[in-house]
């Protein structure tokens, strides 16, 4: 836009427009602000309260060494004391295939020091999500049927792919919305792993 | 090939463009004719360039040509022709291409209907517009440049966002509201021009402008009501306004734009109001970028946005220089702008102009706050919080209301102080509809006071409306002898500036009762039903008679049938569907309409067994809601009205080759 | 038009109000429970959708915490519970309506105070600009 030639009538009436600046400079100054930030990135309430818990049953079995019998219900009190790991997946979801591997790995490599992965199936059908393991050449864990999608409004859920760090104490230490990769898995496992008992 | 030819038509045009802008300002300050001229056939040579380039976008998304970086990002050989068209405005790079059309061709209209006016406020009209399409055709070839080159060529493409191939309404909302965005642009343009020039003081900017105003504004209001279309026809929950962000981004100006209607009425007869009607040009044209920001930054969610990047900064960029610029040549002007005109009384129609105005801009400024309170409170206390429905209901309804009795008001006084016989002729018989229309809507069983206030409000406005037509047309019966007939075609003919206004009054209203008589009376049910099965809605028996599969070419369709029966006879059948396509990993809903003048019956599948044995629906019951889209082409049809020439047309054909844009129009029209 | 409006309005709603009472869905919940279900839900966010509150939304999440919604309050808890449930889980930014104090506050009083401003400027206004009345 050009500010062509302003034929200086009279006086400048510097007032009005410095007040008008001062109205619409803040709002500018905002809409900046809204620019460095992600709309659909929420605070979570839930890091650092109990995990809520939950009582699902297994419909996918995992490897040896991590492997619950089908049918099987994981209850999450009962794993107090032990560091947990929960993603939430359908095999609807794009970006579960991508972070797929990194947690199949690191579970089995971390299922030696205590840490305990669950799949919790999300908005999917149990037959749907063997089928998905099956494509993807295994899942090292066992998962979990959230049927009525109850477990996943507990933990106030946006969509999948969602994983919950749990502490030993049982509370939640951390939450990662979207992909994890496995360079996140391992510094929070190690750190929660070092993390003595109690403290979060 | 393709690819070449619009890359270089945006270049050149830019280059084009700029050079006018020059020839253009320099031209008129050094009043040298011959520049000018050269910059007025830079003008069009700009906008002959971005048809070039916008064709052959088009050209290249028919011909599949997928060495264009859009096309590979939208086209798709499955899509149906009139998507693939379509999909020129689907994806910000040619959304920002088919804008930048637009505004070059007005720019060129502006030119070619004004050119021979003397003085310096065509030229420097021409000049702002000829900034603004700077900014735009800047975008095409930097951020948002959509013939870049794509290697190796795709076999084919994924195909337009789901959302928008699902109805054919996406063909028709998005260009309205560019023409409406757009068309704003005008206005201003005339408003800075004037400034400029120092020619604002005699409002001549208003008279040429009003015919751009008034159909940008028709414009805007033919898209908001097609997006509350298409949002109904497509998205699935049965509503059709949430206040997102987006939608109030649309909104916004259009309330500024309804205030500057009325308020340059104030202007125009009295002298009134000079430096507040700049103010809502400027605050219009300020909220189409605003809103352009916010659809394309990814600032705050909404269904209807683009996706994010870097864009966002340059529009914000974009409207700090308008506002910089407005705030300048406004303050530049200070002594022009200073009203002599006195209103006529306290009781007139000038009162009720400036009360509609103050609630318009109430409105507006509600819309705004909560619109971006949310960022707010996140910059000040770092958490989210939501501004949605429930807020801006119980916010504007109270406006809403008020806005509709004034509506009946302003139409009832006229502009001399009104005496108490003219008050009680005049006010009576709306007075009494609006009882009726109290009385009305509690007999029907509407219990919430917003709702019995806005249906008897209405009703006032509606009878004030009609009332005027009434008494003008009576009075020619009287005096001319006409028949009724033809007293009322020549009583809108003969003023049609003020019956056109008066008819838009009239789908106002028709638009409000049907928005609260849709919310207020509906019905609706959920439910899970075997085959065969039925629930009940509102007084209808809805039974699931089969559930089916098709394949489509560029998607697979999960469809229901359901027989629709009222009193054990069958009415209609219906088919809710859920589309698939291969892009999307969530299933787009399809919802099934009946539209009857009476209301609609709306029917969503909302999730159906694999084995098909059962689904579920969702059946809502809404009265009157195809009086939202009647209404909407009723409000547009006054516009159209008021548009058309001022002159009583000779019985003759209409030869006259000159548009109406340019002939100076009576001042005091009503 | 407004006769055939108000008549239209008259017609349908009665045959749909007389009827609500009647609606009884396959599963067997009553209506009044629907439509206290129906009023918490529409205050509460749709996590998946973007500014549709749960009761709108054809999402499966959104029918799911519906559900919710609805077992809750026939299991006798109050909408204020629920409401403090969701929070729990999605912080404030569930809720569709802010809460009506501190920071918040702002969007509300700030268009009252709006109004009420420009109300009195307008009366002034008028006062001040208004030719003497013609006698």
């Amino acid at each position: 836009m050009t500010t062509p030639e302003v034929t200086p009538a009279a006086g400048m009436n510097w007032r009005r427009a410095s007040m008008a600046g001062v109205v619409a400079l803040p709002i500018i100054a905002l809409l900046a602000f809204g620019l460095t930030r992600d709309p659909g990135e929420i605070k979570s309430p839930l890091p650092g309260k109990m995990a809520p818990d939950f009582a699902l049953e297994v419909f996918a079995p995992g490897e040896p060494g991590q492997e619950r019998a089908v049918g099987d219900t994981i209850r999450l009190s009962e794993l107090r004391g032990q560091v947990v790991v929960l993603n939430f997946w359908a095999s609807w979801c794009l970006e579960c295939r991508r972070e797929h591997q990194a947690l199949t790995e690191v579970a089995a490599d971390y299922a030696t020091r205590g840490v305990k992965f669950y799949g919790v199936l999300y908005n999917d059908s149990p037959s749907a999500g063997k089928r998905w393991i099956d494509e993807m050449g295994g899942q090292s864990y066992p998962s979990v049927n959230d049927a009525r999608t109850r477990t996943a409004i507990d933990y106030g859920l946006y969509g999948a792919p969602e994983t919950f760090f749990i502490a030993k104490d049982g509370r939640v230490a951390y939450k990662h919305i979207g992909a994890v990769t496995d360079r996140l898995l391992m510094q929070k496992l190690d750190s929660l792993l070092a993390a003595p008992a109690g403290t979060p | 090939m393709t690819r070449a030819i619009g890359a270089s038509a945006l270049y050149v045009s830019l280059a084009a463009t700029v050079a006018a802008l020059f020839l253009v300002t320099f031209g008129a300050r050094r009043r040298k004719e011959a520049w000018l001229n050269a910059g007025y056939a830079a003008t069009y040579l700009q906008f002959g360039l971005m048809t070039a380039a916008t064709f052959a976008m088009i050209f290249g998304l028919v011909a599949h040509d997928f060495s264009i970086e859009y096309v590979a990002q939208v086209g798709s050989r499955a899509t149906p022709l009139y998507y693939t068209v379509i999909s020129l405005w689907g994806a910000l790079e040619g959304s920002i291409l088919f804008w930048g059309w637009v505004l070059a061709l007005l720019t060129a209209l502006v030119v070619f209907w004004n050119r021979s006016r003397a003085g310096n406020l065509i030229p420097y009209t021409t000049a702002t517009m000829l900034g603004v399409g700077i900014f735009f055709q800047f975008l095409l070839v930097a951020p948002a440049f959509p013939f870049g080159a794509v290697f190796p060529v795709p076999p084919d493409g994924p195909g337009p966002n789901p959302l928008l191939q699902n109805h054919w309404l996406m063909g028709i909302h998005p260009p309205l509201l560019y023409l409406g965005y757009v068309g704003m642009t005008v206005p201003f343009a005339f408003a800075m021009g004037a400034m400029a020039s120092g020619e604002v003081g005699d409002g001549s900017w208003i008279r040429l402008s009003r015919r751009w105003t008034l159909g940008a504004w028709a414009f805007l209001t033919a898209a908001i009501i097609a997006g509350m279309w298409w949002s109904y026809e497509v998205l699935g929950w049965g509503g059709y306004w949430a206040w997102d962000p987006v939608e109030n981004a649309s909104f916004m100006p259009w309330l500024t734009a309804t205030a500057f209607l009325h308020s340059v009425m104030v202007q125009e007869r009295r002298g009134l109001l000079k430096l507040w009607n700049l103010n809502l040009v400027v605050a219009t044209f300020a909220l189409t970028i605003l809103g352009t920001f916010l659809t394309r930054s990814g600032v705050l969610s909404s269904v209807h946005a683009f996706t994010e990047g870097l864009i966002g900064y340059y529009f914000l960029v974009a409207i700090a220089i308008t506002l910089l610029a407005s705030f300048v040549l406004v303050a530049g002007n200070s002594e022009r702008l200073v009203s002599f005109g006195k209103l006529e009384g306290v009781a007139s129609r000038g009162t009720v102009f400036l009360f509609n105005n103050l609630l318009l801009t109430a409105f507006t400024f509600t819309v705004l706050v909560g619109t971006l309170f949310p960022l707010f409170a996140e910059a000040i206390r770092g958490e989210k919080v939501s501004v949605g429905e429930p807020f801006f209901n119980r916010m504007t309804i109270p406006i809403c209301a008020a806005l509709l009795f004034l509506m009946g008001v302003g139409p009832a006084l006229p502009w001399k102080e009104a005496d108490r016989a003219t008050l009680r002729r005049k006010l009576l018989p709306p007075l009494v509809g609006a009882v009726a229309g109290l009385l009305v809507s509690v007999f029907a069983g509407a219990r919430s006071p917003y709702a019995v206030m806005a249906f008897a409000f209405a009703a006032f406005a509606a009878v004030a409306n009609i009332g005027e037509f009434v008494e003008g047309a009576r009075a020619r019966m009287r005096m001319r002898g006409e028949s009724a007939v033809d007293a009322l075609g020549n009583l809108l003919a003969t003023n049609r500036r003020r019956y056109g206004g008066y008819v838009a009054h009239l789908g106002v209203v028709a638009v409000a009762v049907a928005i609260t008589a849709s919310s207020t009376f509906r019905a609706e049910h959920e439910a899970t039903l075997k085959k065969g099965e039925s629930m009940t809605v509102g007084g209808l028996q809805v039974r699931l008679e089969e559930v089916w599969g098709r394949e489509e070419p560029q998607r697979s369709v999960i469809g229901t049938t359901v027989a629709i029966l009222r009193d054990g006879r069958e009415i209609a059948r219906l088919d809710p569907r859920m589309n698939f396509y291969p892009t999307s990993q969530q299933p787009v809903p399809t919802p099934a309409v009946r539209s009857r003048p009476s209301g609609d019956i709306y029917m969503n599948l909302q999730a159906f067994a694999q084995d098909g044995t059962n689904a579920t629906l969702r059946v809502i019951v809404e009265p009157l809601v195809p009086w939202i889209w009647a209404g909407g082409m009723i409000i547009c049809l006054g516009a159209l009205i008021s548009i058309a020439p001022f002159r009583r047309q000779a019985p003759a054909v209409v030869t006259e080759p000159e548009p109406a844009l340019a002939s100076p129009a009576p001042v005091a029209a009503t | 038009m407004r006769i055939l409006a108000a008549l239209a309005v008259a017609v349908v709603a009665r045959s749909a109000t007389a009827q609500d009472t009647a609606v009884r869905p396959v599963t067997g919940a009553d209506s009044a429970l629907e439509r206290r279900t129906r009023e918490v839900a529409s205050e509460l966010r749709c996590p998946v959708c973007q500014g549709l509150s749960i009761a709108d939304s054809p999402s499966d999440l959104a029918l799911e915490m519906k559900g919710l919604v609805r077992e809750q309050l026939a299991a006798g808890k109050s909408p204020e519970e629920i409401r403090a449930y969701f929070i729990g889980k999605y912080g404030e930014w569930v809720l569709l309506e802010p809460k009506a104090e501190g920071l918040n506050l702002l969007v509300y009083l700030l268009p009252v105070a709006l109004v009420i401003g420009g109300g009195l400027f307008v009366v002034r206004y008028v006062r001040a600009n208004s030719a003497e009345r013609e006698t």
